[in-house]
């Protein structure tokens, strides 16, 4: 049977695929970030998970607001990254699991989430940026992916309940699925930041480290919040943080916290890193 | 009710809801053309005129013109879009985040820096 292993959280911000692009990993503006993640590359390459569910949020690249979905999942065999506009270098492309995403999402619409099921999809900075956070230097050809795009770029948004409910109903799927795999959950953006209107530059420190630790062993008491609070206390792109919650609704076993960093700031945003353990 | 109805407005914010989605149909979609080289290549060329393909009002057009991020904001752009056009011509988010809150990039920087303290 497939097992979820763990879950992950890291930024996506386009800047990351810039520095890893110019090496400038250990340059003092970047250094404290990127020090984060070598306990996580040290956990992947123990564990060996076959399989990453990206929780991410598509910024005008597959999707325009001609149509938008409020949850899109990827059903391809093949996902490829494409010009953004803006000058970030594409990556190659990344393997899919069909099988197992329309597993998932035969269980998800039976359980009564309308999602949008997606053969051909194309991933931007939103996936692409994690990815070569986890593994460096493109290394993850071994790696299976399943691409979960929800929309937090017009409004309404999903509420976290939703997203949190969705990520349970996934976790469930997952779980049901007679392949021997592990797999781990990426709950990708965020954390507080805040990138147009005249109260730009917002951030939110204590906010996120309240996010943080509630969402390891509370997370419940984190899905009172309307994507209007969030909108509020953690900046216009605040909202985010509903990825890191569809990852948490995931890991269904018993959660402890291994690792996590927090830095501020990474382009306009508070940078949280957090590896869960799900048994 | 949905969290939308909620008549106070956020200081400094502009949500992106359906009335700026419809307002700021066509900016935002000459915006998403951006993704494409030969696109860009087009607006640069020619800006009013590609503008002009894609039916943005005269308002919206002078904004484009003078790279006036908050007015393009109020006239109905999403700032993802957005992204695109300011990307394109070499702007980041610290540039633009400078550009709307009045500030010198490098005041921008620090007010960014303060807030992790």
């Amino acid at each position: 049977m497939a097992r979820i292993i763990g879950g992950i959280t890291s930024s996506h911000i386009p800047a990351i695929g810039n520095a890893i692009e110019r090496n400038q990993q250990q340059e003092p503006y970047w250094k404290d970030f990127f020090d984060g993640y070598p306990p996580i590359h040290a956990w992947l390459e123990q564990q060996q998970p076959d399989v990453a569910v990206i929780f991410y949020n598509d910024h005008g690249l597959e999707f325009f607001i001609d149509k938008k979905p409020t949850f899109a999942i990827g059903a391809a065999t093949q996902y490829n990254n494409a010009d953004e506009g803006w000058g970030i270098k594409t990556i190659p492309p990344v393997n899919g699991h069909e099988d197992l995403s329309w597993h998932i999402c035969n269980q998800l619409v039976d359980d009564e989430f309308d999602i949008t099921i997606c053969q051909e999809m194309r991933i931007d900075h939103g996936v692409t940026v994690p990815l070569q956070l986890m593994w460096p230097g493109y290394s993850y050809g071994h790696m299976k992916v399943i691409p979960v795009a929800i929309n937090c770029e017009q409004h309404p948004m999903p509420s976290p309940k939703r997203c949190f409910n969705l990520g349970r109903s996934m976790g469930k799927a997952i779980e049901s699925y007679e392949e021997d795999l592990k797999v781990v959950i990426l709950g990708t953006g965020g954390m507080s930041h805040q990138l147009d209107g005249e109260r730009a530059g917002f951030i939110n420190k204590e906010f996120d480290l309240m996010c943080m630790d509630k969402i390891v062993d509370r997370p419940e008491e984190l899905l009172h919040y309307s994507i209007r609070d969030l909108v509020e206390i953690a900046g216009a792109q605040g909202p985010e943080f509903i990825m890191w919650l569809g990852m948490r609704g995931a890991l269904i076993g018993k959660v402890k916290e291994l690792h996590r960093n927090y830095h501020i700031p990474i382009s306009n945003t508070g940078a949280g890193t957090m590896l869960l353990e799900n048994k | 009710m949905s969290y939308l109805d909620n008549p106070t407005p956020i200081p400094g914010t502009i949500l992106f809801d359906g009335k700026a989605a419809r307002k700021g149909y066509g900016l935002n979609k000459m915006c998403y053309t951006l993704n494409e080289q030969a696109a860009r290549d087009e607006f640069k060329q020619g800006e009013m005129a590609y503008c002009d393909k894609f039916g943005l009002t005269e308002e919206q057009k002078q904004a484009i013109a003078d790279r006036d991020v908050l007015g393009l904001l109020e006239l109905g752009g999403s700032i993802y879009y957005l992204a695109k056009f300011v990307g394109m011509l070499g702007l980041n988010m610290q540039d633009i985040g400078a550009m709307q809150t009045g500030m010198s990039v490098d005041e921008f920087k620090q007010k960014l820096v303060k807030a992790g303290e």
